[in-house]
């Protein structure tokens, strides 16, 4: 990276940069992967539906996330920002949809 | 980041664009080409160009099917149609390991339409070859190609996204054109092929990315159905099994044409395929599939409609009106992303639409590539561009002018290659990527605007040498193809003629490019090391 594009990252730090691309690469997936699973178990259609709609908003989750992650004001909203909802997603999936 | 929303878009959509910029560049090139794919494999097999489709073509392939492969497996009739006009049969021979028999690829044949006489087309991976790459590169194990194709196709997406966002005026924009103005220009041509076209790239992006969804995200597809990807799609798209074992030996029907006829008649549209399951015995199935006028929803491999005779009497089993009917809410979004991806429902017209929208596509890849550089060599004020601007450019150019040259050897290879080598599809590869080598070696040695004359120039000499070869070593060259009225043979010519025009035209434009203030002459010959006009 040439001296330019870090002027321009506004005065973020390299860290900050690193951290953010690391919570948008893989939180941004995990956050993807988990709403994906957690909409085929519980949205009230057929199976295959439910499955085929989580398919299809999980690479648009996974875009909002990448972009959420660069946008935040600090890095760790950005962290924070994409794991809370992963955790609740995950906590969905766990117990496993409507009985 | 204490910047905007806007900056730290803008941010995002600069350095996205950038990393796997170059392998976009490449997927958009080799993607928009497989549009074309079976023209390009046709014009890739002269032998067949004088085949002319009739409606003897089921009767002949049936007797060429009898005689060298009585009793294989499965036989496959591609029966002749307007991108393909001779016919082609595919057979599995049967084996007594049933390993053996899953794996083996089965062998194929081509015969004229009208004779029934074995054609024998030079070994060539035709469009198949440019196809695969732009979703499989080459020589990389396939699992890693694709993952990475993924990612870049993700990066875009991402790009895409937070493009839109950074333009406040972005229909503005699309109106605005300054020509010859170094970065603004870029800037603008940028914008225009991007919004021009950004319902299409937004959807071949994100369908791209939906085709491989089970090796995305398997996540939904695992924890609804027992055994994943398998149980979603055989409770979305059912499919019947070939019977286990052959029967005991049978003469199939003598004629096959009263069941092509059958078939044409019950749905309208002439018949495409006919698929023969344990041929030449007890238990065999006969399946004729039509062509079909359809929704954009319902197709899918095997979707058409077809009827199915029994093998050894001509009996009508089974009546397929092919998808659409059964088809729920998930089987027909995922045939409309794939359908779309693949533009299989596509008419001519159609085709060539959305091979102008990948076109645009590309130059939206390339432009924003060259404004990277652009906008830091203006930055320079003359000074000499460090090693990343020189290597950006210089990678720039292999991925640009570089692919599209290398293109035009692999074609050019198909004419000049002697019909008899061996291993002679592979030697075509390896023309295409030492060419392509070739540009990147020269592009790093000289990264800067003499550099980029001098591949445009070859760029222009290779598109324009192609139907030139074609003409000398081919009786279905570009005149013969307008007077045969074959549109595909001839559109290929022409488009490499078209090719040739655009980098001409493009050589001249850069040739003829002045800065805009007058530098001194020593900082004028910086510049031009630069390479400022890329």
């Amino acid at each position: 990276m040439s001296k330019l594009s870090l002027r321009q990252l506004a005065a973020s730090p390299r860290l900050g940069v690193a951290s953010r691309t690391l919570v948008a690469v893989f939180g941004g997936y995990a956050l993807a992967a988990v709403t994906t699973a957690a909409l085929a178990l519980w949205l009230p259609v057929e199976r295959a539906d439910a499955v085929i709609t989580g398919t299809l908003l999980s690479f648009l989750i996974y875009t909002v996330a990448v972009l959420f992650a660069f946008s935040t004001r600090s890095a760790l909203r950005a962290w924070v920002g994409i794991l809370a909802p992963t955790l609740v997603g995950a906590a969905l999936v766990w117990l496993g949809g409507p009985a | 980041m204490k910047a905007s929303l806007r900056q730290s878009m803008a941010w995002l959509h600069t350095w996205s664009g950038l990393l796997l910029g170059w392998l976009l560049v490449a997927i958009f090139i080799t993607g928009t080409s497989a549009y074309f794919r079976d023209e390009i494999s046709f014009w890739m097999a002269p032998e067949l160009h004088h085949s002319v489709a009739s409606e003897a073509a089921p009767r002949l392939a049936w007797e060429q099917l009898n005689a060298t492969a009585p009793d294989a497996r499965d036989w496959l009739i591609a029966l002749p149609h307007e991108r393909h006009p001779a016919v082609e049969l595919r057979w599995r021979p049967d084996t007594p390991d049933a390993q053996e028999n899953r794996r083996r690829r089965g062998e194929r044949a081509e015969l004229d339409a009208t004779t029934g006489e074995l054609l024998e087309p030079r070994a060539s991976r035709g469009g198949g070859f440019l196809y695969r790459f732009h979703f499989e590169l080459y020589g990389v194990p396939r699992i890693w190609a694709r993952w990475l194709v993924c990612v870049a196709t993700m990066f875009m997406l991402v790009a895409i996204v937070s493009g839109v966002i950074t333009h406040k005026k972005i229909f503005k924009d699309f109106f605005t054109v300054r020509p010859g103005k170094g970065q603004r220009s870029w800037l603008d041509a940028h914008n225009a092929t991007a919004v021009l076209a950004l319902p299409f790239h937004f959807m071949i992006t994100y369908s791209g990315l939906l085709i491989f969804m089970v090796m995305l995200m398997p996540w939904g597809m695992n924890v609804a159905y027992e055994d994943g990807w398998r149980g979603f799609f055989n409770e979305v798209f059912p499919r019947e099994e070939q019977a286990a074992n052959a029967g005991a030996p049978a003469p199939l029907v003598d004629d096959i044409q009263p069941l092509v006829a059958r078939t044409e008649a019950a749905f309208g549209q002439p018949a495409r395929y006919i698929e023969v399951e344990w041929p030449n015995r007890d238990n065999a199935l006969i399946r004729i599939t039509t062509a079909k006028e359809a929704a954009i929803t319902d197709r899918r491999r095997g979707g058409n409609p077809s009827l199915s005779f029994e093998g050894t009497s001509g009996r009508l089993l089974k009546t397929d009106p092919g998808v659409g009917a059964d088809d729920g809410f998930a089987a027909r979004t995922y045939n409309l992303f794939v359908n779309l991806h693949l533009a299989r429902f596509a008419d001519p017209a159609t085709r060539w639409l959305f091979f102008l929208f990948g076109v645009v596509g590309s130059a939206m890849a390339c432009t924003g590539m060259l404004l990277w550089v652009s906008k830091r060599t203006q930055q320079l004020r003359g000074k000499t561009p460090g090693f990343n601007l020189r290597l950006v450019n210089g990678l720039n150019m292999a991925s640009i002018t570089g692919l599209l040259a290398a293109m035009a050897v692999y074609f050019a290879a198909n004419r000049l290659l002697p019909a008899a080598l061996e291993t002679r599809e592979s030697w075509e590869i390896r023309a295409f990527l030492l060419a392509w080598l070739a540009t990147l070696i020269h592009a790093l040695w000289r990264p800067h605007r003499r550099g980029w004359l001098e591949q445009l120039a070859a760029l222009a000499a290779l598109w324009l040498a192609v139907p030139v070869i074609n003409l000398a070593t081919t009786d279905s060259h570009l005149f013969s193809a307008i007077a045969w009225r074959h549109g595909a043979l001839a559109a290929f010519d022409l488009v490499c003629l078209g090719m040739a025009a655009g980098a001409g035209y493009a050589f001249w434009r850069v040739a003829g490019h002045k800065p805009a203030r007058k530098p001194a002459r020593a900082a004028r010959a910086r510049r031009a090391a630069a390479g400022e006009s890329s």
